[in-house]
């Protein structure tokens, strides 16, 4: 088969990621935040920043407590980008750095950006995290930068990105044996990373796909759904009652 | 000298009030020189500390994940505001032949003028990356690059453009006559500037008929601009999906407060003129009591859609938005409290009483009461707003550091410097102007009865 073929095939494969989070099997653990930070050049800013709304966790574990003491739970909820079809994010940047790709994604292109903020603000789910300072990564942690990754300079805006350059290789990867890209081929660092398996990403026009599958599941929810941000990320939440599978 | 004489305009007349009206500009006095040395190093003081920002990065000043807009668009909003008091209070007087206008018209156009550079650079400090700023620009470029038009940051880029070019033409034009009148009366560097600025100006009849039209369509047109200018800066808000900013009622309410400021802050001026200046014989009491009038019925018309948008909120008691109010009420209680009782319950009752009107310190409380009453509104609008936002989780607090605050009073002393430098170089009061209603005056004449026909006073 030609590079030619290959490439026409590779443009009628449709792809729609996202990504579905079981919060009934979310432990809180928060391997996920680790993972991130490692795989995307992730800065840390240190306790007392972080303590003053500085922290640039991509993906956060948001603990929430219910009911009154003895009878007290803690309730976790992963929040990432929620990649939304609908973003808030895009029509308000100024300089198209905020922008949505043809895979469903929403683009952060750092060199563009000017560090209006703006995004930042319009997003509800807040997960737009700034560069206030130039990023720093302390001995060791200068030893583990990822090279597929830029490390962003002060001043601009960034999120997570369903871990883009793991799209793109296993893009290319495909594309050179002559296929589509295979169910469960791309896993962003925080799925990876998942102990309890709680974080599923995949294709989601792909109607056999895991995520496709489990994104019609009963269970299923979207964040601050009535804001019709439409979301790429869905949650599965039991209905009052944790269901262990 | 005095102008409530009803004499007809004699020469001796004319060249009275040139001398009064052009006193601002007499060589400096040490005083003077201790002013602006003083605003100047104010201002390099805040030039020092954006420095400081642009090399560390936007964390030096207090905003953080929820709160990612603090002090510099909150000063960015006030400024506005302020800048739209030339405009309009000058365009509408002037539309309405208010006779009262005149010794008003020139303060509150370079004001504008002034207010909105300050207001300009705002934006600009706030960016991360402030040396990207052509990125805003619409300029070709090899990658096809545009800017976003669905922006309102863009749109509100275009405004403020717009508006400082506008408002500077519509005070240089209404200045022309006035630069004749100083060219006439200096000699050395300053002579060739002033023929320089004032383009030939003889005064003929068909240059008065043109002014005369130009004045009128001037002011015509930049009442919409101005509308525009802060309904685009409320809809940097507005058009957001965030609770508490997404609002229909948000751009004629942010007018509404840009003219409210507007009229306090010329009000501030002109006692602050008269003083530095010795104009009491041309800032007169009538003058204070009828932008009084004009600063009471602002005021009733910003309680009136402050009341219209805390109802309907309070009765849709919507969650999010609502826990937004409680917020703001609970933590931020005394500035709210502050807040209404200068832009209502103390201005409306006062301003109700011709004497306190007339009294000009009176006038000066009220308005920088109203000031800081409107400082403190467009504070509460954006902070408490984003501190708490749709997810409970990243609701957090915003705290201002030195560097915002050396930034936000370098404005202050920004504004002021030019202020002072401008009443240096131009007449401050509009002469021509003045002695428009001097003929105006003197032409009232029936038969053997002097009629004082427009200006009435005491």
């Amino acid at each position: 088969m030609s590079m030619k073929d290959t490439d026409k095939k590779e443009r009628a494969v449709k792809y729609k990621w996202g990504m579905v989070i079981d919060l009934d099997r979310c432990t809180g653990c928060g391997a996920c935040v680790v993972a991130c930070h490692a795989e995307n050049n992730v800065p840390f800013v240190g306790k007392e920043l972080s303590g003053y709304g500085r922290a640039m966790h991509w993906i956060r574990i948001e603990r929430y407590w219910e009911g009154e003491y003895p009878h007290v739970r803690a309730r976790f909820i992963p929040v990432l980008c929620q990649q939304c079809n609908n973003a808030p994010c895009e029509p308000v940047c100024p300089v198209y750095a905020s922008y949505h790709n043809a895979e469903g994604l929403n683009a952060q292109v750092y060199n563009r950006c000017v560090g209006t903020r703006y995004c930042a603000n319009n997003c509800p789910y807040s997960v737009r995290v700034f560069n206030f300072f130039e990023p720093s990564f302390p001995e060791p942690l200068d030893q583990q930068l990822s090279p597929d990754v830029t490390v962003r300079t002060k001043g601009v805006m960034e999120k997570c990105t369903f871990c883009i350059q793991r799209i793109r290789r296993a893009k290319e990867t495909a594309r050179l044996d002559g296929r589509a890209v295979r169910d469960g081929e791309i896993q962003p660092a925080c799925a990876q990373t998942c102990p309890p398996d709680a974080i599923i990403f995949g294709n989601l026009a792909d109607p056999k796909s895991r995520v496709f599958r489990f994104s019609k599941s009963p269970r299923r929810f979207r964040l601050i759904e009535d804001l019709g941000t439409d979301p790429s990320v869905i949650y599965l939440k039991g209905g009052g009652h944790e269901h262990v599978r | 000298m005095s102008m409530s004489d009803e004499e007809d305009l004699t020469p001796e007349k004319v060249e009275a009030v040139q001398q009064d009206l052009t006193s601002s500009m007499n060589p400096p006095t040490w005083k003077w020189f201790l002013l602006s040395g003083f605003l100047g190093l104010v201002v390099i003081w805040g030039a020092i500390a954006w420095g400081y920002q642009i090399r560390m990065g936007l964390g030096v000043a207090g905003i953080n994940l929820p709160v990612m807009w603090g002090f510099y668009i909150v000063s960015f909003v006030f400024w506005v505001g302020l800048s739209h008091s030339g405009t309009m209070v000058s365009a509408i007087l002037r539309l309405t032949k208010a006779e009262w206008r005149r010794p008003i018209l020139r303060g509150a156009e370079a004001m504008t003028v002034f207010a909105i550079m300050v207001a300009g650079t705002f934006p600009l400090i706030h960016l991360g990356r402030p040396w990207k700023l052509l990125y805003f620009l619409p300029i070709p470029n090899q990658r096809g690059l545009w800017p976003n038009f669905r922006s309102p940051l863009l749109w509100d880029i275009m405004a403020i453009t717009v508006y400082i070019i506008g408002s500077s033409l519509f005070l240089y034009l209404g200045m022309l006559p006035d630069l004749a009148i100083v060219r006439d009366r200096s000699s050395g560097w300053r002579k060739k500037l002033y023929s320089m600025l004032a383009m030939g100006w003889r005064g003929t009849a068909h240059e008065w008929r043109v002014f005369a039209r130009a004045s009128t369509l001037m002011a015509v047109l930049i009442i919409p601009v101005a509308v525009s200018v802060h309904s685009i800066v409320s809809w940097d808000f507005a058009m957001t999906l965030v609770p508490g900013w997404h609002s229909t009622i948000f751009a004629p309410y942010f007018v509404i407060g840009a003219i409210f400021s507007g009229v306090a802050a010329v009000i501030t001026l002109m006692v602050i003129i008269r003083k530095a200046f010795h104009l009491e014989a041309y800032l007169r009491p009538i003058h204070f009591d009828n932008m009084g009038k004009i600063l009471l019925t602002v005021s009733l018309l910003w309680s009136y859609f402050y009341f219209a948008e805390i109802l309907t909120t309070w009765y849709g008691h919507k969650p999010i938005e609502w826990e937004v109010f409680i917020f703001t009420g609970e933590k931020y209680c005394f500035l709210l409290g502050l807040m209404v009782l200068g832009n209502s319950f103390i201005t409306i009752p006062a301003l109700c009483f011709k004497r306190i009107r007339r009294s000009v310190p009176a006038m000066l409380l009220i308005s920088l009461f109203v000031n800081v009453g409107m400082f403190i509104e467009r504070f509460l609008i954006i902070v408490p707003i984003l501190s708490h936002r749709n997810v409970p989780f990243i609701w957090g607090d915003y705290r201002p550091t030195w560097v915002e605050v050396s930034i936000m009073v370098a404005a202050f002393a920004g504004f002021a410097l030019l202020y002072t430098l401008f009443a240096k170089f131009f007449p401050i009061v509009s002469i021509n102007d003045m002695l428009e209603g001097e003929h105006f005056k003197s032409e009232a004449r029936l038969g053997r009865a002097k009629l004082k026909t427009i200006i009435t006073d005491e």
